[in-house]
């Protein structure tokens, strides 16, 4: 398959104006992936499919990253006037990188053989703007993988047919794959009347009783 | 529903009364009968509603029938929503994450080594596979070279394991016809045999967990080779047994012949692999596409189906058992000898440097592939098993739509899931 940045540049003349940035691997297979940006994502994955050189038609893997709000330290030497003689300081610099949720695509192709080209799109948020556009106009293998994706990381795919929980239950409120999802107490935990007494005994005696 | 029919009290009053001598006259101040009153316009009994509101195109005699989650034929607990008019397909929903227990978390609180054994339970028929699609994608991540032995041994249990699956697949699929078990247990005494060996293998029958960063746990057995050969020369006797016994059958012809067609575009578009996808007639193999492990030292052909039908996807399995025969020959034939594990690779605190992997293996059912993101710590940050079961469920709707409900049993049966694998 070609190089990444051939197929960036291949792009951005098929279609001017996108927006796409590659993101290196520091791994060792070194599988460098393509972020897209989310509104043009669809435009983008019709392109990768169609175009005759890549025709990337199977979409083998789609799923959900988690990247939570995170602050890292880095220790820079700077110059600075010390007691009136410049010297060489070390200093700590704080970088913020904000919280975001990703959706990653494998894509292959079946019908020439290549592949992975990885695909990314960013969420802006991970609270209300948790929303990135469906592919699976595009790949119907995604159908199904997204629904997944929105399940347990709460990644919204605007334009899915029929985005439901898949995994946990209809019911279920969080989502359990994000980095900080708290796992209730008990799973089936229904209020009873039991409760409702437990509270009343608990105002009449504020400082236990006989019971505690 | 039957049209509505006269109205019995005019048929009993055209009716002879049977009496010979003719009634006395009624008492004349009688009123005459009033007339009966119009038969109902609609249907004799009333329709329930529904509490859901009608689809577009949708009459009002579809019957909504829930199968499962606890149906034999669902292969453990998987429910299908059906929509039915009289007795076909209208509409197919697959419901299922009762199993589900939420592996990928698992695999991020535990270390790298410790979910080896996890992956064990994703398919309980093929754990050998698992192991090596997760044990192949934590290699491609930390750059680990597998000895020459370690990797024919690697192929030797995945093609073993391939026979097992496909013929309890074979075995569970007339099942679902109704053979009422009889090839099912046919199969599943060569299954045994197989267990066996993988019992005196790895130490255990179906949770292997045998497989480990740079190679296998244990070398060979003595005498292990022996059993290996006896099984894969008996194997093409029982074959042609099977074969005769199923493959011009009446029964399973009529039952699966041009039932549940997948057409090949839709098959790619739709991700579906395997067994599955080569029956629609595309050539596609992980093991001739990526040459994974040592693949590309050994010959065997890819059997590819020509209508994408039920029975094409039996009979692809089929082919495919005698092909992963024709693969353990060769290993037997050229098994090095050496070390199976390479002694520089550090099984536990496996410390991976930042970065991810996708890394897939032809799995039995299709294509399994891990996908892992390291921020070098000793637990991955992102663990997905990309489960091929799961993505070939897709298309089971598209599939089953103008069949009848007992049609889309072996439909499904012919998808090959496994629900360890779909719920994860």
């Amino acid at each position: 398959m070609e190089s990444l940045e051939s197929i960036c540049d291949r792009l951005r003349a098929a279609l001017p104006g996108v927006d796409v940035q590659i993101v290196p691997n520091p791994a060792i297979p070194a599988q460098p992936s393509l972020v897209v940006a989310r509104d043009q994502a669809l435009a983008v994955a019709r392109w990768l499919r169609d175009d005759p050189a890549l025709r990337l038609d199977y979409c083998a893997n789609v799923t959900g990253v988690d990247w939570p709000e995170t602050v890292f330290q880095e220790k820079v030497r700077v110059r600075r006037v010390v007691d009136g003689t410049e010297r060489e300081v070390e200093e700590t610099v704080e970088h913020r990188r904000p919280g975001h949720l990703e959706a990653v695509y494998h894509l292959y192709s079946m019908r020439l053989g290549h592949g992975p080209l990885i695909l990314r799109q960013r969420t802006g948020n991970r609270a209300e703007d948790a929303r990135v556009t469906s592919l699976t106009p595009v790949w119907r293998s995604a159908e199904f993988q997204e629904r997944e994706a929105y399940d347990l990381f709460g990644i919204v795919f605007t334009g899915h047919p029929d985005l439901r929980r898949i995994l946990m239950w209809d019911e279920f409120q969080d989502f359990p794959m994000r980095k900080d999802y708290v796992e209730p107490d008990d799973y089936e935990y229904e209020p009873t009347p039991h409760d409702e007494v437990l509270t009343k005994a608990r105002r009449h005696y504020p400082t236990g009783g006989t019971s505690a | 529903m039957s049209p509505p029919g006269p109205d019995e009290r005019l048929l009993l009053d055209s009716l002879s009364t049977g009496d010979v001598a003719p009634e006395p006259a009624a008492v004349p101040s009688a009123p005459p009968l009033p007339p009966p009153p119009p038969p109902p316009a609609g249907p004799a009994y009333e329709v329930r509603p529904r509490a859901r509101p009608l689809l577009p195109g949708e009459p009002d005699e579809w019957l909504e029938v829930s199968v499962g989650p606890h149906h034999p034929s669902t292969h453990g607990v998987f429910r299908m929503d059906v929509v039915l008019e009289g007795e076909r397909v209208r509409r197919l929903k697959p419901v299922f994450g009762y199993l589900h227990r939420n592996h990928e978390k698992l695999g991020e609180q535990t270390s790298y080594l410790g979910s080896i054994p996890y992956t064990d339970r994703l398919d309980y028929f093929c754990s050998l596979t698992n192991n090596w699609a997760y044990v192949q994608t934590v290699e491609k991540l930390a750059g680990i070279t597998v000895p020459e032995r370690a990797e024919y041994i690697r192929i030797l249990a995945a093609e073993l394991t391939r026979i097992l699956n496909h013929l309890c697949l074979i075995g569970f699929l007339t099942h679902d016809m109704g053979t009422m078990g009889t090839p099912l247990m046919y199969a599943f005494r060569e299954r045994e045999k197989v267990l066996d060996l993988f019992e005196a293998l790895t130490g255990a029958r179906m949770m292997c967990n045998y497989f480990r960063f740079g190679g296998c746990r244990c070398d060979l057995p003595p005498g292990w080779l022996d059993g290996v050969r006896r099984f894969v020369d008996e194997l093409p006797r029982f074959l042609d047994e099977f074969e005769a016994l199923l493959s011009t059958n009446e029964i399973l012809l009529a039952r699966t012949v041009g039932i549940g067609v997948l057409p090949p575009d839709l098959a790619i578009n739709a991700g579906v692999t395997g067994p599955m996808l080569r029956a629609s007639g595309v050539n596609y193999d992980v093991r001739k596409v990526d040459r994974y492990g040592l693949y590309d030292r050994f010959r065997f052909r890819v059997p590819l189906g020509e209508h994408g039908d039920t029975y094409d996807r039996y009979m692809v399995r089929l082919l495919e058992i005698r092909e992963s025969r024709e693969i353990l020959l060769q290993v037997l034939r050229d098994l090095p000898g050496g070390p199976v594990l390479n002694p520089q690779v550090k099984q536990r605190g496996l410390r991976p440097k930042p970065g991810e992997a996708y890394a897939r293996i032809e799995a039995p059912k299709g294509e399994l592939g891990f996908y892992l993101i390291s921020d070098g710590g000793p637990q991955p940050y992102r663990y997905r098993v990309r489960p091929p079961s799961f993505v070939n469920l897709t298309i089971l709707e598209d599939l089953c739509l103008g069949h009848t409900l007992a049609d889309a049993v072996v439909i499904l049966g012919s998808v090959d899931i496994v629900m360890g694998e779909v719920d994860r």
